[in-house]
């Protein structure tokens, strides 16, 4: 019993499945998260949502392939970001038909290519692996591109911080100010694909989502400055997968020698971070500015 | 053309001349010409699809023109971009977005540019000043989101005004408020024109409201326009060659309401007064 609560750190960190499903993990974190604060403040969680799944055909065709599962999910994310902004992510309602189409085909793609991965290879537990995640069955020779990926696209947020910051606020006043919208908009399509290629191979491509929307949900709950927002959601995200894959190594001790899966974990972790916020916020207010109301006298111009 | 970066002071700031732009194979604007010294406000009138929004973004120079020429301070367009301030229509904030209203007005500096979010100071001054300019200052430390759309509205004309240009544009900045907010929108606007000497171009569907500070109108009836004064625009024989049918204006208490004379087509006319028209026709068609 009590081998199931203490944590036997050492052992923790000199396993190698660990360590490598530590850093894509982390590293899928900080990206989802400061793609995920952008993605809510667009409206665009369904297209988010739908770019994770359908990162799956490619995960699929991986197996089929036999290249490494990476270039398989960011190359389906990517085609899917390509054709979202050709499309144009204009009307709201427009855009959530056609994502929802787009997604279904993907979708429906994915069966076909893992039903011929099942049968023609020897790749038996690709279904569970591409929806569900294989966060600790991940070669270790991944982590450094999946890290320099992730410096690259970090890099990217924080300069071109200002301008995403304003065309999310109202893409209009950006246009007005010559801001090259259209470019932009391309190129965070472009890493939120690689958002949903990195946490497809972490939590799967089903649940790449909640990554993506669950610790970014939580922080604009909480946050009152714009930069807070990502900084919060980045520790909730990190937070969610290092905990997710201490209790799923630890789960090993609590089920008799299985350990459930880490995607489960990492989910139920963001569920909880968004439930928590959403609490937080009913019973201390949020945001501290929000329940100061201005002084009446000067109010009484424009209220 | 020689260059002509100083412009002499006679010039225009705004000058249109024979302004046309086709959208998906319709004409919008046709023959549109405009000339605005500094420190005019003038309203642009039309109903909806009359080519409001259209033309304010061939100022802005995110619209391809047709024909014609628009320029700013005797430069192009894209040149001068940094002398025109933009509101656009249908402001409303999500209540999510983490910005506060001094946010939104730093963002108006700082928003073009690419690098580290830092030197925050540099831009500080600037914003309390376009804060105070249009009474924002009482929720200049509150969430967007939450405020009423008078005060969105403000915290928009703050984020334009940050920048000091000579020329504000703003599109429908009149919908959707009540009254009081209506009026003392009205009087933030001429008091940009008299005060800090801005040239302002305001559309509204009504010009009523605005009477009070208007200087001049424009008249946009299917991408025609009647240019001048009130008087000079707001008249039965001006307005019924734009609508290409006789309109009445009444006038009560300094207001106007321009009317038909006439039903649009003569089979309206039979039919008022009677409940339903008669089925059997159109059963047919």
């Amino acid at each position: 019993m009590l081998q199931a609560l203490a944590v036997d750190w050492s052992a923790f960190f000199a396993d190698s499945a660990v360590q490598t499903a530590l850093v894509i993990g982390v590293c899928a974190a900080l990206i989802n998260a400061s793609l995920g604060v952008f993605t809510l403040l667009r409206g665009h969680a369904f297209a988010g949502h739908a770019l994770g799944d359908i990162s799956s055909a490619g995960g699929a065709a991986s197996f089929l392939l036999g290249i490494s599962a990476l270039w398989g999910f960011l190359g389906m994310a990517w085609a899917a970001a390509l054709a979202m902004a050709w499309l144009g992510l204009r009307e709201a309602r427009e855009r959530d038909l056609a994502t929802g189409i787009v997604l279904g085909a993907g979708l429906g793609l994915t069966a076909l290519l893992l039903y011929l991965a099942m049968t023609t290879t020897s790749a038996s537990g690709s279904t569970v692996t591409v929806l569900f995640g294989s966060l600790f069955a991940l070669p270790p020779s991944l982590a450094p591109v999946v890290l320099l990926l992730t410096f690259g696209t970090l890099c990217v947020i924080v300069l071109g911080y200002r301008p995403l910051l304003l065309i999310a606020a109202d893409a209009d006043l950006a246009r007005a100010q010559g801001i090259p919208v259209a470019l932009l908009e391309l190129v965070y399509l472009l890493l939120l694909g690689l958002a949903a290629a990195i946490s497809a191979m972490t939590v799967g491509a089903i649940l790449a989502t909640a990554l993506l929307l669950g610790p970014a949900g939580a922080a604009l709950q909480l946050a009152t400055r714009p930069v807070w927002a990502f900084l919060l959601a980045a520790l909730l995200a990190v937070l969610a997968v290092v905990l997710g894959i201490l209790l799923s190594w630890q789960s090993y001790y609590w089920f008799s020698g299985t350990s459930w899966p880490v995607s489960f974990f990492i989910v139920l972790l963001t569920l909880l971070e968004y439930l928590g916020a959403g609490l937080w916020t009913a019973f201390w207010g949020g945001s501290t500015w929000t329940t100061a109301a201005p002084p009446p006298s000067a109010c009484a111009e424009d209220c | 053309m020689p260059s002509s970066s100083t412009p002499a002071p006679t010039e225009p700031l705004l000058q249109i001349e024979n302004l046309g732009v086709r959208l998906g194979g319709r004409q919008v604007l046709e023959g549109l010409d405009l000339s605005l010294e500094s420190g005019v406000l003038c309203g642009l009138i039309g109903e909806n699809g009359a080519g409001k929004t259209t033309l304010l973004r061939s100022i802005l120079g995110l619209q391809r023109i047709a024909s014609g020429t628009i320029r700013l301070a005797g430069g192009s367009v894209g040149k001068a971009r940094d002398l025109v301030g933009y509101v656009p229509q249908k402001i409303a904030f999500d209540p999510q977005l983490p910005l506060r209203t001094r946010d939104l007005v730093e963002l108006g500096l700082s928003g073009r540019h690419f690098g580290l979010p830092w030197r925050r100071r540099r831009y500080q001054a600037a914003t309390k000043a376009a804060l105070a300019a249009v009474g924002a200052e009482h929720f200049a430390d509150q969430r967007l989101g939450r405020l009423s759309g008078g005060q969105q509205q403000r915290a928009v004309i703050a984020h334009a005004l940050v920048r000091e240009p000579r020329l504000l544009l703003l599109d429908e900045p009149l919908a959707n408020l009540d009254f009081r907010s209506t009026t003392s929108l009205v009087q933030l606007l001429g008091t940009l024109v008299r005060e800090h000497g801005l040239t302002v171009l305001v559309t509204a569907h009504d010009m009523n409201p605005l009477l009070p500070v208007l200087d001049r109108l424009v008249y946009l009836v299917g991408g025609r326009a009647a240019t001048g004064t009130v008087d000079e625009v707001v008249r039965p024989d001006v307005l019924s060659g734009l609508y290409g049918y006789p309109v009445t204006v009444l006038r009560h208490h300094g207001r106007f309401l321009v009317l038909p004379d006439a039903p649009d087509g003569p089979g309206e006319m039979r039919h008022a007064g009677t409940e339903l028209p008669p089925p059997s026709p159109r059963e047919e068609a």
